[in-house]
């Protein structure tokens, strides 16, 4: 992938996250305080603006995804999704063209600077709870030598597992922390925003 | 949704703007961004600067000016602003002795405002940070990345704002902040929720019958929903809940804040006040001072919540301090 590939994938996360920017907000009304597709689509929006003005670089791009992020999002989500496109930008510095070897190493970069800035771990119904399982299937599936379109369709399963079990738990990190167990039953937003990226790309890989 | 509003993307700006037009000896817009700072900036002298998402008024901006607050940043409603705007306040009211953030634990909040100290201090600019939770509606802090920061922290705006205006040291300054963020506890109720203009619904439901106790102030839900109570019974609910995690007794004295969400009639806020009154005579403890009226709302919500910090001679002395700004004169 280079970096005029990329700027499409970025195009179709942006208008997938205004696709989803009701759902993300009606999940976040239930236990948070209902603006995290708003502000996701904010963020996105402001993105799809810049993208005619970015070089084609894909490391270069991602950080100034990250930077628009960060100054448009606001709340928890802009410095975390803001933190994850710039590590992950980061770690493919110099590289004119990304390969799927490269995509292990910037899931990897991109969670360790959302677990360090949240400080975070997988289990508190966050976005780790859909980026972890997704990179650990990725990788696992990847050193196994399949194919891949395979490895990343594997990867978003792991993901929509993800969004499942944070049903199941009790948020301890962000807003819906303050729900105690009344959070139980809901997905949680984070990783749900998480999951629509990850479709994303597998979709335009496959 | 019904609201005086022109374009739901326009709300913060054409606030913002409505304000200075209508404050304009007290506090200015920063051109290209929605921060608000002091009309007179003061040299030699400690900043200040708070926010937060919008939807708080007269917080944040109404506490812009003499005896408070330097510098005020407004999010999208209900979202944190984001580094880049904290970042240009914090150089717009610097004023060389340094500038004290003060952060309401949100974890959005704390994020990009910890992005915004890091940013000035690479610009040299010398930053402090302090952080209130005031609110004991969340119960195990073991669950949970602490309590909220909500109405007490109109209480902090004043002491340190009161501390920086007789000039002291940035560390001076904190120092009391962090006294009165020890020493102030808050507890609320919602009878309504409220509507974000971009989401155009309210954010969440209650029955006619029911109130959400234990609310923060951005539309979220509370810890639990209860049933609807007469407003004495309310009041000793919440203030049962502060007195279990700061207990106080004969001798002690304290400053109430009883505040109104946004959309409760300031009749119905006195009501309450009334009864607070009635329990601190009953416990011996001294009230001196009262703030009855709309400090930290939510929009429209209906409801309240009731703030007390508990005194020492310093807090009361700088709380009597003068202040000028739009939300609070004394």
């Amino acid at each position: 992938m280079d970096g005029q590939v990329f700027k499409k994938l970025l195009e179709e996360i942006a208008e997938k996250m205004k696709e989803n920017r009701q759902f993300l907000t009606d999940l976040d009304q239930v236990i948070g305080d209902g603006d995290h597709g708003i502000n996701m689509d904010r963020g996105f929006t402001k993105v799809l603006e810049k993208i005619p003005s970015m070089p084609d670089d894909v490391s270069m791009c991602m950080k100034q995804t990250g930077m628009t992020l960060v100054s448009t999002v606001g709340g928890a989500a802009g410095p975390l999704y803001g933190t994850a496109f710039m590590k992950a930008g980061d770690a493919i510095k110099g590289k004119e063209e990304v390969g799927v070897e490269d995509a292990i190493l910037m899931m990897d970069a991109a969670i360790q600077g959302v677990m360090k800035l949240g400080k975070a771990t997988t289990g508190e119904k966050t976005m780790l709870d859909s980026l972890v399982p997704a990179y650990e299937a990725l990788k696992e599936c990847l050193e196994a030598g399949k194919e891949a379109k395979v490895c990343f369709t594997e990867a978003v399963q792991a993901a929509e597992a993800g969004v499942e079990y944070t049903k199941t738990i009790i948020a301890t990190k962000g807003r819906a922390s303050y729900l105690g167990e009344r959070s139980i039953g809901h997905q949680d937003p984070g990783a749900t925003s998480s999951l629509v990226i990850l479709t994303v790309i597998r979709d335009f890989l496959v | 949704m019904k609201k005086l509003i022109n374009k739901p993307e326009n709300v913060e700006v054409e606030m913002l703007e409505g304000m200075e037009m209508a404050h304009g000896d007290l506090l200015r817009k920063l051109d290209g961004f929605n921060v608000l700072v002091r009309a007179d900036k003061k040299q030699g002298k400690v900043a200040l600067v708070s926010g937060g998402g919008s939807g708080h008024e007269p917080a944040h901006g109404g506490y812009v000016g003499t005896g408070m607050l330097d510098g005020a940043v407004a999010g999208a409603m209900f979202t944190s602003p984001t580094p880049d705007q904290v970042f240009e306040a914090v150089k717009a009211v610097d004023a060389g002795k340094g500038v004290l953030l003060v952060i309401k634990n949100y974890t959005g909040d704390v994020l990009n405002f910890e992005m915004a100290a890091d940013m000035a201090e690479m610009e040299g600019i010398k930053v402090d940070k302090v952080v209130v939770n005031d609110d004991v509606a969340v119960m195990d802090s073991l669950y949970t990345t602490g309590r909220r920061g909500v109405a007490g922290t109109v209480f902090v705006h004043k002491v340190a704002g009161a501390m920086a205006e007789q000039g002291a040291e940035l560390a001076e300054v904190k120092r009391v902040a962090e006294k009165a963020i020890a020493n102030v506890r808050t507890m609320g109720v919602a009878l309504s929720a409220c509507t974000v203009p971009a989401a155009g619904k309210p954010g969440f439901s209650l029955e006619e019958d029911e109130m959400e106790v234990g609310l923060g102030i951005h539309g979220e839900p509370g810890t639990h929903k209860s049933k609807m109570m007469p407003a004495d019974e309310i009041v000793d609910l919440l203030l049962a809940k502060i007195f279990e995690d700061m207990p106080m007794g004969k001798g002690d004295k304290v400053a109430v804040m009883v505040n109104g969400c946004g959309g409760t009639p300031v009749s119905e806020l006195y009501i309450l006040n009334r009864r607070v009154g009635e329990v601190m005579k009953e416990k011996g403890i001294a009230v001196k001072k009262t703030l009855v009226g709309d400090y930290m709302t939510s929009l429209e919500m209906q409801g309240g919540a009731i703030s007390i910090l508990k005194l020492d001679d310093e807090l009361e002395a700088l709380l009597n301090e003068p202040a000028n700004t739009v939300g609070l004169k004394i």
